[in-house]
């Protein structure tokens, strides 16, 4: 198939510009290869931008020695808990606002309000508040999915077709009934356009929130090794956390297709 | 007169926007149907046909005047009439089975017989193998024909239909109404069918009611059509009564269409 075939072409090329980018570090940094032509020390771009070879070193040493799990755990952990409490949050209240216009007209400047402010200011006070424990990390974490998911349902509710409405009331669907086959099934469709930025700003709560004050977890690991000086772990952390986010927002893309199969995609052909 | 299934008696309905502007879109609308009788509605756009089925059915209050289903007044929605939209009323998220048993869902069928139910009813309007496939799987006759199993496995007593099948390309529309006169003449129930195609109103009513243009539209004549039955929609456009009557029903609907014509030119 052509189709494939470009695709491998792609992937590979992208592996090209990915094994490009280590050389060029590797060949910038490294004290030996190239002399000095910005530093006055040869150690010095070593010391500012980590060496890729010990960053990998680094990041593998943790994956075997076992270390990095209960702190990978834990980070994970506190992403799930947030996204789904926030998710479960944003869901109610937002049903709850859309449905009724009394309760929404009244909250509306709050909401803006709330959703304007700079919420990760939020992190020391939930530090006060919940303890320097995950439960801190979830709070801010579900600060930041609740007001996504808030507006996609808010959104979602508002826009359920009117024909498809009438059409169900008409078949004989209770006010409950409704809520059940048409408004949470049309919102959803809205939560889950919204669930990969809602799965990466959960993540990007846990570990600012462990940046701030942790014992553990990813975050707290890369302020350990910065404490210290230790860029290379630095990097290795900020690896580490690149490929779990990817890897976040693939199962993300997983669970979509599985679950909005009803919806049309680009150039759907019927399938015999 | 015996009882009849449906009837709107003096119908007023005025629409007052938010800066208080009234318009004024039916008055004094007098329609009633009879048990099993095919009554089709006809008048030029924007003549307030939707607004009559809309008021039929309990989606809007009338401004004035009374509805009675089977001789009861009618409150809140009416639970005997089953409705066909004019534009997309499925719900997207469930496949064509799913949204067939809809209905008996929302009256706590038993799931399994209800499935059955649905399955029967899918076949009969010809699409078997289909159950499965979400509506944007299928093509626009098809959906129309899940909407129809999707009202008709209620057996409502009055069916309103919306022009149904004005979407619809020719071929599949004619196939369509062929199916729906099928159905129809095995169960007999009242029908009240929006058209604004005058061939399509005569191919398949028993009585077709013309509608002034709007503002205040109201019917302006009456016509029984006397072909016989059972009729093929393709073959009797070509009978001579069937022009007879159009040249008639024609006669009295020309000079609504071209008020209404005019009245848009002006806007």
């Amino acid at each position: 198939m052509p189709g494939s075939r470009s695709n491998r072409a792609l992937r590979f090329w992208q592996a090209v510009l990915f094994l490009a980018f280590l050389a060029f570090w590797h060949v910038a940094t490294s004290p030996t290869l190239l002399p000095a032509f910005y530093f006055d020390n040869p150690h010095k771009a070593a010391f500012f931008f980590g060496e890729p070879l010990k960053v990998l070193a680094r990041t593998w040493d943790w994956f075997s020695s076992g270390t990095i799990y209960p702190h990978l755990w834990v980070t994970l952990l506190e992403t799930m808990l947030a996204f789904v409490i926030g998710t479960a949050l944003g869901l109610a209240v937002g049903l709850w606002l859309a449905l009724s216009p009394t309760s929404s007209a009244l909250l509306d400047p709050y909401i803006k309000a709330l959703n304007s402010m700079p919420r990760v200011i939020l992190a020391p006070i939930f530090g006060v508040w919940f303890g320097l424990d995950i439960a801190s990390k979830v709070a801010l974490g579900v600060t930041l999915v609740f007001f996504i998911v808030f507006f996609n349902v808010y959104q979602g509710v508002r826009e359920v077709s009117y024909t498809v409405l009438a059409n169900a009331r008409i078949l004989g669907a209770s006010e409950r009934q409704l809520l059940r086959h048409v408004y949470v099934p049309s919102a959803m469709s809205w939560v889950f356009a919204s669930l990969h930025n809602s799965v990466g700003l959960a993540f990007v709560g846990a570990v600012v929130g462990e940046y701030l004050g942790s014992s553990r977890g990813v975050g707290y690991l890369i302020l350990q090794a910065e404490g210290t000086f230790d860029i290379n772990s630095v990097f290795a952390g900020i690896l580490v956390l690149t490929a779990f986010a990817l890897l976040l927002d693939w199962a993300v893309s997983f669970a979509e297709r599985r679950l909005l199969v009803w919806q049309p995609r680009g150039g759907e052909t019927e399938k015999m | 007169m015996a009882v009849a299934a449906l009837a709107l008696e003096d119908i007023t309905v005025t629409f007052v926007s938010q800066d208080g502007a009234r318009y004024t879109a039916l008055r004094n609308t007098t329609l009633r149907i009879a048990p099993g009788e095919f009554v089709s509605v006809v008048g030029p756009t924007g003549c307030g046909k939707s607004t009559l089925l809309n008021v039929a059915v309990g989606l809007l209050q009338p401004s004035a005047g009374r509805i009675r289903v089977f001789d009861e007044p009618l409150a809140g929605l009416n639970r005997k009439a089953g409705y066909l939209f004019q534009t997309e009323a499925l719900m997207p998220w469930r496949t064509a089975l799913q949204n067939v048993t809809a209905g008996l869902e929302f009256r706590k069928t038993d799931p399994s017989q209800a499935a059955r139910q649905a399955g029967n009813w899918l076949q009969r309007v010809g699409l078997g193998g289909f159950g499965e496939r979400y509506p944007h799987q299928l093509s626009g006759g098809m959906r129309k024909r899940v909407a129809l199993a999707q009202t008709l496995i209620l057996d409502p007593q009055i069916i309103l239909m919306d022009e149904p099948f004005s979407a619809l390309d020719i071929q599949t529309r004619q196939l369509m109404e062929n199916e729906l006169l099928e159905l129809w003449s095995a169960n007999r129930k009242s029908v009240v069918f929006i058209t604004h195609d005058l061939e399509e109103a005569i191919s398949l009513s028993d009585r077709v009611v013309v509608l002034s243009a709007g503002p205040e539209a109201h019917p302006i004549g009456e016509f029984d059509i006397d072909l016989p039955r059972p009729r093929d929609v393709a073959e009797i456009r070509l009978a001579p009564r069937f022009i007879e009557l159009h040249t008639l029903i024609w006669r009295a609907m020309k000079n609504e269409v071209l008020k209404s014509y005019a009245r848009q030119q002006k806007q």
